[in-house]
């Protein structure tokens, strides 16, 4: 089972935590300042899979991706495959960039709850739940739909128009 | 929304967010955070506020919280939205909800109601929204509210619900079992889904399933396999392909399951074969997920019954991941040789270069699956080479959680496999000195006792030899001027060495009495504050006036030594008063008193202890009859008793109950530096202060023990024994019949016959040295894989042929005919490998090679072309990655986005190369785009947020 979604940036601001565990929100924060203090020790051009045990205790494991300005991190359980995770991980970055075009860090800040919606499409529970990015932009897709339907019943105009093309 | 870019924020939150941006400290971003909060603590109560608004507020709110601070007041205000009509304020509130509250807390039961109504709704997103929140935030308590609904889901006619309703069941079934126990038949009737996504996610809770009991699935073997097959020969709908594989999570999950079924099962493991070769054989190795297959296949060989034909077919594969430069590759490489090491040794061997690079590899991961896998390759002949680095390695770190296990590990590998003594000496005081703090005493007592016990037997003067050697190597690190420093945490070390100098310093004449207690003085001053290091000491030194007085030698006690007693005589402590007045009272004794209760060398005699204390029985009797309380354990007793008579130093100063308590603790930690006989003679006979309260309270507390006969000898010695055990000194010596089991004899027999192997290899070794030396490769890296892997052969010939003993790696000696040739051989016929094909034939072979270095040397012009700014203005040219060159692919791309946002251009070029391979096989289905990018930035620009210095990259393609 994958226990948590860490994604970070390279100065060790959060920019999505997701604990599939409930974890109070010291505990998690403290996660998150040791995964980064952990990853900025690791060099370049080596694996991306890291001890994790000494952080989320036994039967953890750890993969991290880097792109451009942020870190991936997923922590799971020996159920799952290290490799396999790693794919998970460009799914997920795949995904949002369809669903951002080009999608870099400044997407991600402002569309916080999108990312999340992304997020759950993929992974449900802890469990993964659909591993093609085409799969999951349509269920993202669809929801956007709706979700316009019914923001134009209860429309207010005041319109984030400068926002829409 | 916005799924083209825009930000469905206001300028509020979008001005947050850059200002967090651009903090430059911690303490800056938290006063902005908390102003933040105090702003929507205030907007968020005011009457009548938009939804709109409201839900904004709200992720505002989630955002808060990730950065640390709390949220909690906005709590109920997301349990509020999540009750909304409205689909997307509904899905924010589930959102929000999921991410604050657990599934403990207050407020979850305001939400069941809502979660349950959702799940019933005609709007298969309302049901799948509220299937996620259920399964964060249902407990065991509320299960039943939902079950139905959601085991009615399982027949949704939408697959995505059904594919939900499946894994929030599964999530049910990890948290508590009991509560859907009843539903469990449900997970194998929708592995027969017409869903194939259905079909993989009920996997999943079988896999958790067969887990926990085999036997009631291995029905489902046929099904598993024939799905596999399936799936492997792309059956299912395109749209499960991923990177041109089928379904390769399904793949991945259905190798875990077959690897659990087929374990020591030859008739399943029987049908697997086929399908599991065809797998190895097709798996398209060039991409990460194919990898990632592969090595859910070899995994799942090496845990069926074996085949030597699939193992033949890993052992290429693993040479593929070992031979790669991708690290994770390495990785995966390294953990299946570890899996197959057990099913063929051989295998490691064939690997040993590229095991020993990745042993000195940069990346900690790689090495520390490298140690793992060296753990499990471990045998007597290599021992001493992997414990070697292995401490090494272990000083170079700081992790402490790792440094525990390395230093375990360590010392389970030295007892188990030791060459000699001497080694093994050396070994554990190296263990000691940089992880003394962290290993188990156990590990301290072990040693002791190999040291006491020697070999056993027949090897009198091996033993001795064992223990002056013992006694040298400590009365080294005694003298060494760091001890202070080094050893200061390490408690093992220094209880080990008093032990041994007390028990053995003066017994081989090398040393005089008089030099060993300055030593044994010197760490109890160096110790100054630590009563447990005293207290060693001081046996220890009790112990060493003894043996002189047995031995008939003048007593001289300098002065200061003798201060050092009066002063430990007058000591807070009970327990260092107790063993300074033992040791006045020993240095009076007569000579053959001394021998009686301080015999030398019985440290390693079984202790019979009869905890039921039956020589006392008759006492009880008679005080029962005499109108005594009988006995009441200690639980039942209302805390006041009276103990008032028992009267020593310490019981001024604290309450009668707590004396009781510091009596048992104190006396436990001392225990290990002194063998318990002689002095168990002296408190209960010699000492009288002690004495006396300890027999009172004998006799307030145990009075009325059942008694049952004992078959110990009834010699009063052995008896007044049992009071000391009694009286809370077991630890050390009563251990020995239970908790010895693994290691010392076992070890120390080993240990002998490997020495004597050792001894006979020497020559060889040089040999072997000089054959090496002419090998032209590395030949440092050659040497360590001859000690980690050649060598085995060697010495699994001389102790197969000279000692037929039972050892644990019986596996190697079958082995030992094929690699019994010689050893020098094994190292040459190892490094060829590559050369080798050169020879074979040359015309195919340099056509080849000269196409490859042209190929090669044409992608490295493209590159550069490039990489030189070159970099064309069609930005939307299409490359196909999967035709090969993906090296071009993200440097082009990068050099765009480097262009526009000035990053460090060699760092994102570092970047790229670390994914070159990841992505290879990626699709470059969407150019780099810079017009996409730079509308981007005209936006939020527009709004007023800049790129700062701070974060420069902000707006870099996180894809290239």
């Amino acid at each position: 089972m994958i226990r948590a979604v860490i994604v970070m940036n390279t100065q060790g601001k959060p920019r999505l935590a997701k604990f599939y565990d409930y974890q109070p929100v010291e505990k998690q924060q403290e996660l998150i300042r040791s995964v980064f203090a952990a990853l900025s020790n690791r060099a370049e051009n080596v694996s991306n899979f890291m001890e994790a045990e000494s952080i989320f205790g036994p039967d953890s494991r750890l993969v991290y991706k880097h792109y451009a300005t942020l870190y991936f991190v997923f922590v799971f359980d020996s159920s799952e495959n290290e490799l396999a995770m790693l794919d998970l991980i460009q799914v997920f970055v795949e995904t949002l960039d369809k669903c951002f075009r080009n999608v870099c860090e400044l997407d991600i800040v402002f569309n916080y709850s999108k990312m999340q919606s992304v997020l759950d499409e993929i992974i449900f529970g802890g469990q993964v739940l659909e591993t093609s990015s085409v799969e999951v932009m349509k269920a993202i897709e669809e929801i956007s739909k709706l979700e316009a339907a019914s923001n134009a019943i209860s429309l207010i105009p005041y319109a984030s128009g400068w926002s829409r093309r | 929304m916005g799924s083209q870019g825009g930000f469905g924020q206001s300028k509020e939150f979008l001005d947050l967010v850059k200002s967090i941006g651009e903090t430059r400290s911690k303490s800056e971003e938290d006063r902005i955070i908390l102003r933040e909060i105090e702003t929507i603590k205030r907007r968020i109560l005011e009457p009548d506020i938009p939804r709109r608004k409201m839900k904004e507020y709200i992720i505002r709110l989630v955002y808060v919280e990730m950065l640390g601070h709390d949220a909690s007041f906005g709590y109920i205000h997301a349990v509020k939205m999540a009750h909304d009509e409205n689909l997307l304020h509904k899905r924010t509130g589930y959102l929000a909800v999921t991410l604050f509250l657990n599934e403990d807390h207050d407020l979850i039961i305001l939400i069941v109601n809502t979660i349950q109504k959702d799940l019933k709704s005609d709007n298969y997103l309302v049901v799948c929204s509220a299937l996620n929140a259920v399964c964060r935030l249902i407990n065991e308590e509320t299960i039943p509210a939902v079950l139905p609904q959601v085991v009615e889901l399982l027949g949704h006619q939408k697959e995505a619900v059904r594919k939900k309703a499946i894994m929030t069941l599964h999530r049910f079934y990890q948290k508590s079992p009991s509560t859907v126990s009843h539903l469990i038949s449900n997970f194998r009737k929708k592995l027969s889904d017409n869903d194939p996504g259905v079909m993989g996610a009920s996997l999943y809770p079988l896999f958790d399933l067969i887990t926990i009991d085999i036997k009631s699935y291995k029905d489902l073997v046929a099904s598993f396999i024939s799905i596999l097959k399936q799936v492997a020969e792309c059956r299912l709908p395109k749209s499960y392909d991923y990177h041109q594989m089928p379904a390769p999570f399904i793949q991945i999950k259905l190798l875990k399951i077959l690897g659990l079924l087929g374990n020591g099962d030859k008739h399943a493991s029987g049908q697997m074969y086929n399908v599991v070769g065809d797998l190895i054989r097709k798996c398209d190795a060039s991409s990460n997920i194919g990898n990632a297959v592969l090595y859910e296949c070899i995994y799942c060989v090496a845990s069926i019954y074996p085949s030597t034909k699939l193992l033949e077919a890993t052992a290429e594969v693993i040479a593929k991941f070992l031979k790669n430069d991708n690290h994770n590759l390495k990785y995966m490489g390294i953990d299946v040789l570890g899996r197959l090491i057990k099913l063929s040794p051989d295998v490691a061997e064939q690997h040993q270069l590229a095991v020993i690079d990745c042993l000195e590899d940069l990346d900690d991961t790689l090495k520390r699956k490298t140690f793992e896998l060296l753990h499990k390759m471990t045998k007597s002949s290599n021992v001493e080479v992997i414990i070697d680095r292995m401490i090494d390695y272990m000083t170079s770190i700081n992790d402490f959680h790792y440094k525990i296990e390395i230093a375990s590990r360590c010392v389970e590998l030295s007892e188990q496999f030791a060459p000699s003594y001497h080694w093994f000496i050396l070994t554990m005081n190296r263990i000691f000195e940089h992880a003394g703090d962290i290993v188990d005493i156990k590990v301290a007592h072990n040693l002791m006792r190999l040291i006491a016990k020697g070999f056993g037997g027949d090897h009198e003067s091996a033993d001795s030899q064992l223990r002056s050697y013992a006694v040298e190597s400590y009365l080294h690190v005694v003298t060494e001027p760091k001890l202070p420093s080094a050893f200061l945490q390490a408690w093992a070390m220094i209880e080990v060495i008093c032990w041994v100098l007390g028990q053995f310093g003066t017994a081989d004449g090398n040393y005089s009495a008089s030099y060993i207690s300055g030593k044994l003085r010197d760490v109890a001053e160096a110790y100054s504050s630590d009563e447990t290091v005293k207290a060693y000491a001081i046996t220890a030194l009790t112990k060493i006036y003894a043996f002189e007085i047995t031995s008939g030698r003048k007593l001289d006690i300098l002065p200061e030594r003798q201060s050092l007693f009066e002063e430990l005589a007058a000591s807070r402590s009970a327990d260092l008063q107790q063993r300074a007045y033992e040791f006045r009272t020993v240095v009076h004794l007569e000579a053959h008193a001394v021998k009686s209760i301080m015999p030398f060398d019985v440290s390693c005699e079984d202790i019979e202890v009869d905890i039921t204390l039956p020589f006392l029985n008759s006492y009880v009797q008679q005080s029962l009859q005499n109108g005594a309380q009988p006995y009441i354990p200690e639980e039942q007793r209302s805390g006041t008793i009276d103990i008032s008579n028992i009267s020593n130093q310490v019981s001024r100063e604290s309450s009668m109950h707590a004396l009781k308590f510091e009596a048992y603790e104190l006396a436990k930690l001392p225990a290990p530096s002194r063998p318990p006989l002689p002095v168990s003679n002296i408190s209960t006979e010699l000492v009288p202060v002690p004495e006396q309260s300890y027999s009172i309270r004998e006799a307030n507390t145990y009075p009325s023990i059942p008694s049952v006969s004992t078959s110990g000898p009834p010699e009063l010695k052995l008896r007044l024994e049992g009071i000391q055990k009694k009286w809370g000194r077991p630890s050390y010596s009563s251990s020995p019949p239970s908790s010895s089991g693994v290691s010392p004899s076992p070890a120390s027999e080993i240990s002998q016959v490997e020495s004597a192997a050792s001894l006979s290899s020497r020559p060889q070794d040089n040999y072997k040295d000089l054959k090496k030396a002419e090998v032209e490769i590395a030949p440092e890296k050659q040497k360590l894989a001859a000690s980690l892997f050649g060598d085995s052969s060697k010495s699994n010939k001389t102790t197969g042929t000279r000692h037929n003993t039972s050892r644990s790696d019986t596996l190697s000696i079958d082995k030992s005919t094929g690699s019994r040739s010689s050893v020098a051989p094994a190292v040459e016929t190892k490094i060829p490998p590559q050369p080798l094909p050169d020879l074979f034939d040359i015309s195919d072979q340099t056509v080849a090679a000269v196409a490859t270095t042209s190929v090669d040397s044409f992608m490295q012009l493209g590159g550069l072309l490039d990489h030189n700014g070159r970099c064309s203005s069609q930005s939307d040219a299409v490359i196909d990655s999967s035709v090969g060159s993906h090296d071009n692919v993200p440097l082009y791309s990068d050099l765009h986005v480097s262009g526009q946002s000035d990053p460090p251009s060699a760092k994102s070029k570092d970047n790229d190369i670390k994914r070159t391979f990841s992505r290879g096989s990626i699709e470059a289905m969407k150019g780099p785009n810079l017009k996409d990018a730079l509308v981007k930035d005209a936006l939020v620009r527009q709004m007023g947020v800049n790129p700062t210095t701070q974060n420069p990259n902000l707006f870099k393609d996180l894809l290239g």
